[in-house]
């Protein structure tokens, strides 16, 4: 087996050096009982040509973005990734390396784990920012358990459309915890924090201010989700809040049909003893030399075990060099030019779909999602329809509604394809 | 001026030019010192300029540096050689499970019709990746004795927590809520008490420090009546190495009592293939796809932690969870099914990393995983043979896919784990893992996995035994300066927590 090393003759020496007959004779402490008898009921070893050709055509099997117009967002934004990225994430120093416990023998991961965090840290406009987490409904759920531990507070509110899957997992996370609850609305006495998405599910770009009022007045922490980031290089800062945190997938990482994802956390440096996850500062070595190291892991589950902040271990690694690499290629006009490209290509795609006079457009303020109604009650068979003739057309909301979003990938072939087939099926 | 004297002039300059190298390891500073270029690394075209719908001003300067694609390029590239990996040796990490990782699974992960597919897209044009995870369902599912599978989990500890919300999940639905006692060994990884607290579970340590293992009297103990134990997190085989071989009896008085047998699966590489944790009693497990199923580290993620439950827990796995329906793949959510703890990630789970682990598992296939089982414990019983003269092995053997050791012969000379540790560095090996388990002073768990190959352990087996030798014959000062010709030597850890710089600042 190609995987395997071992010889017949490497094998013997290494029973014989230990003195045992048999592997099984390893295997003693393990009632028999447990033991497979022959081998496991799954296929036998195949071939790299073989895995190849069986996992292809599983692969040919679906609709992949490239292959027709494509309109699709609801928190999963289909964006271009540039050849350097992949390139530098399949390098064996960063692709087969560890967490960098060992800092000496680590410093590249250190380096651009560093860098992650200053760039997470700009462009949410907070003081710090953590080395990454699973992903932004994870890290949703993370900052609602934290600001329960800075408010000591048990209620989490739900401000305005926040993700299905955000709010699942922010569920799921708080009803652990014994008096927690999650509700919608505005904050009170008992909130621990206020939590926004910024744009909205909707994709509805608004101002903070008044929310941050809101939450002063009460004492409340206020957590900004957002989760297409690309927006922060056209929407202001979201600077005024206390935490924010959501989804980088945009930059430097494939949709992958849901996962590895790149959660994000930043926040304001008094927080940061109560914040989750992996964190990488800068020290010196031996000889003076700048180094980088992970630190204040005493927040961390394998230094304080039961009394940890999160039970995770590890961050994204690799997809928060994916973004590293991929942000520091845009550099500052480049990520801002790309907001911009996506804000156009949204709003064309809005002009265009609402020429057809029974399609109105819900969403006035947007970046690049916005809802539309239908001249129908169920979007969900136009959906259907339009990927039949090849158009994966946005996301069916309730209704007759419909969540489109656009990107730099939109072209107006793409668009005007849309347009057609939407007219089409609509008539 | 003479040569010598303008060559030692040189040299000095060098050292003081950011971005100098030392033969082919070249420094790098950060991108933000970088000479700000006029263009972006990537090309976009040039926006209409039409006016904003946002409803908000446009954002001001962010701060970003500004470089071309050959400076990222090389920026990286650099900060890469400045990294250890498996590609460049031997990395006997316990309980990481540090194996080769194929690039046919990084290849295949990246063929379009998976890398660039919505999780939210009709189902009906992804029926190829819901054929990956329910295939990937039913094998892990095979493996572990256990049928229901979840692959939602993002990572291990995640898997953990899927797996404790589902056991309580399961006592709610059963009118045992009361139930809020979790037993956990003091070997256990320490992401097993920070879930159980997560979870809101007070905490039950089980003592193994006498024998490495988990006793029946001691296990009664801890369980006392049981009548408000929700169940029992275990990693089989542990922390130090061992099958906890009481287990059949322990899981027996365990369930008697109610409770549930939660089985970390960080240290499945010893049985996949050859034996079933299903079999042991165990009701529910997770998997580390990026241990035993070779997807890559990454520098620390991403992960993937999907979970194995017995039929009586399936209803209440996280969702979503792949049904098959005629020949017809679909999610299926909360609305079918009722009984479910809810949601624990967004999307599908790590998709990218299920089919990674299929392309390996259909690599190896039934008969290469046992093999991979075989030769894993084989290798770690290998070293501990070897070593065991050297180096102090507090619970002897036989060991399963890993072997722990001790400084105990070592320390009174000064020299201890994390010397020995930073000696290996020294030497081009990964360290083992050092100070854990946390049941033995000065802890060293080896593990070698099956993908090393007999020399590979030998050369590692020779150096640790000429740092034992070198610590006997009283040669032990260099010990404390090591490692010495690594990127960097060892770094001011005390400095970095007390002043933290958690980035860059102009």
């Amino acid at each position: 087996m190609r995987y395997l090393p071992q010889t017949k003759n490497s094998r013997a020496a290494m029973l014989q050096a230990i003195g045992a007959k048999s592997v099984d004779e390893l295997y003693r402490d393990i009632p028999k009982s447990a033991f497979i008898d022959g081998l496991a009921d799954i296929p036998l070893h195949m071939g790299e040509l073989e895995v190849e050709r069986r996992l292809g055509a599983y692969a040919n099997e679906n609709h992949a973005a490239p292959d027709g117009p494509f309109f699709l967002g609801a928190g999963c934004y289909y964006h271009h990734i540039p050849a350097t990225v992949d390139h530098i994430i399949q390098r064996s120093e960063f692709l087969t390396a560890y967490t960098p416990y060992q800092p000496e023998i680590a410093q590249g991961t250190l380096n651009a784990i560093f860098e992650f965090q200053t760039f997470i840290a700009l462009l949410t406009g907070q003081e710090i920012a953590n080395a990454s987490l699973y992903d932004g409904a994870t890290a949703t759920a993370e900052a609602a358990l934290m600001a329960m531990r800075l408010t000591k507070r048990n209620r989490i509110v739900i401000g305005n459309a926040l993700h299905f899957d955000y709010r699942g997992v922010l569920q799921s996370y708080a009803g652990n915890l014994e008096g927690a609850s999650v509700v919608d609305g505005g904050p009170d006495a008992d909130t621990a924090c206020v939590i926004l998405q910024y744009p909205d599910f909707y994709g509805a770009a608004f101002a903070l201010d008044a929310w941050r009022k809101k939450c002063d007045a009460a004492g409340a922490l206020l957590v900004v989700v957002v989760n297409e980031i690309v927006a922060l290089g056209l929407l202001p800062a979201p600077d005024c809040a206390d935490i924010v945190c959501g989804e980088a997938r945009s930059i430097g990482l494939p949709m992958s049909f849901g996962g590895p994802h790149l959660g994000f956390f930043a926040t304001k440096e008094k927080f940061v003893r109560q914040m989750p996850g992996r964190l990488c500062g800068m020290t010196k070595d031996a000889q003076g030399r700048r180094s980088f190291v992970l630190t204040l892991s005493t927040r961390e589950q394998h230094i304080r075990r039961e009394k940890a902040t999160s039970n995770i271990c590890t961050n994204q690694g690799l997809c928060a060099l994916a973004f590293t690499v991929h942000i520091a290629l845009l550099g500052e006009n480049g990520f801002r030019r790309l907001a911009v490209l996506n804000h156009e290509a949204a709003c064309r795609l809005a002009d265009a779909v609402t020429k057809i006079k029974s399609v109105k457009l819900l969403t006035q303020n947007f970046f690049n999602e916005f809802a539309v109604e239908l001249p129908c009650g169920n979007s969900a068979n136009i959906v259907e329809m339009l990927a039949q003739r090849g158009i994966i057309a946005g996301y069916a909301l309730d209704g007759g509604q419909l969540l489109l979003a656009a990107t730099e990938m939109t072209t107006d072939g793409d668009i005007a394809a849309l347009y057609s087939a939407l007219k089409e099926v609509l008539a | 001026m003479t040569a010598e004297r303008k060559i030692v002039e040189i040299s000095e300059a060098m050292e003081e030019i950011p971005g100098g190298n030392r033969g082919l390891l070249y420094e790098e500073n950060l991108l933000w010192e970088k000479e700000r270029s006029d263009e972006p690394g990537v090309d976009l075209p040039e926006p209409e300029g039409i006016k904003l719908r946002t409803g908000q001003p446009a954002r001001g300067d962010i701060g970003l540096p500004q470089v071309s694609e050959p400076q990222v390029m090389r920026h990286f590239v650099r900060l890469s050689t400045w990294n250890y990996s498996i590609d460049h040796g031997f990395f006997p990490l316990g309980s990481c499970t540090m194996k080769h990782n194929p690039r046919l699974n990084e290849k295949i992960a990246r063929f379009p019709g998976f890398a660039h597919v919505h999780p939210l897209q009709p189902e009906s044009t992804a029926q190829g990746a819901l054929r990956v995870m329910f295939e990937l369902q039913e094998i892990l599912g095979e493996l572990t004795g256990l049928p229901g599978v979840c692959l939602a989990p993002a990572a291990g500890a995640h898997g953990e927590l899927a797996g404790i919300m589902t056991i309580r999940r399961a006592h709610d639905a059963k009118g045992q809520s009361h139930r809020n006692i979790m037993l956990v060994p003091d070997s256990a990884h320490g992401t097993n008490p920070a879930t159980a607290a997560m979870c809101g579970y007070e905490l039950k340590v089980i003592p193994t420090k006498e024998t490495g293992r988990m006793t029946v009297a001691a296990f009664k103990e801890a369980l006392g009546d049981g009548k408000n134990v929700a169940g029992m997190m275990v990693t089989n085989p542990n922390t130090c190495g061992l099958f906890e071989s009481d287990i059949l009896e322990i899981s027996k008085l365990l369930h008697e009592a109610g409770g549930y047998f939660y089985g970390d699966g960080a240290n499945f590489n010893a049985l996949v293939g050859k034996a079933r944790p299903g079999a042991l009693g165990v009701d529910v497990m997770h998997i580390n796809l990026h241990k035993t199923f070779s997807t890559p580290h990454g520098g620390g993620g991403p992960g993937s932690g999907p979970i194995c439950v017995t039929k009586d827990l399936a209803p209440y796995l996280p969702v979503p969870v792949v049904e098959k329906r005629g020949e017809t793949f679909r999610l299926a959510y909360e609305d079918e099914r009722k009984e479910t703890m809810g949601r624990l990630k967004g999307f599908t789970g790590q998709f990218g990393m299920h089919v990674r682990a299929l392309s390996y598992i259909l690599s190896h296939g039934a008969d290469g995983l046992k093999q991979v089982a075989e030769d894993a414990v084989l290798s770690a019983n290998y070293i501990l043979s070897q070593l065991k003269g050297d180096y102090h092995a507090p619970f002897g053997g036989p060991c399963m896919h890993e072997c722990l050791l001790t400084d105990k012969f070592q320390k009174d000379s000064g020299v201890t784990t994390i010397d020995i540790a930073k000696t290996l560095c020294e030497n081009g090996i990964h360290p083992m893992t050092v100070y854990f388990p946390l049941v033995v002073a000065g802890a060293m768990l080896i593990e070698p996995t099956e993908t090393e190959s007999k020399d590979s352990i030998d050369r590692f087996i020779t150096v640790m035994k000429k740092i034992a030798a070198d610590v006997k014959a009283g040669d032990t000062d260099k010990f404390h300066n090591f490692p010495e010709n690594t990127p960097r030597q060892r770094l001011d850890e005390v400095t970095a927590a007390r002043e933290p710089k958690l980035r860059w600042r102009a």
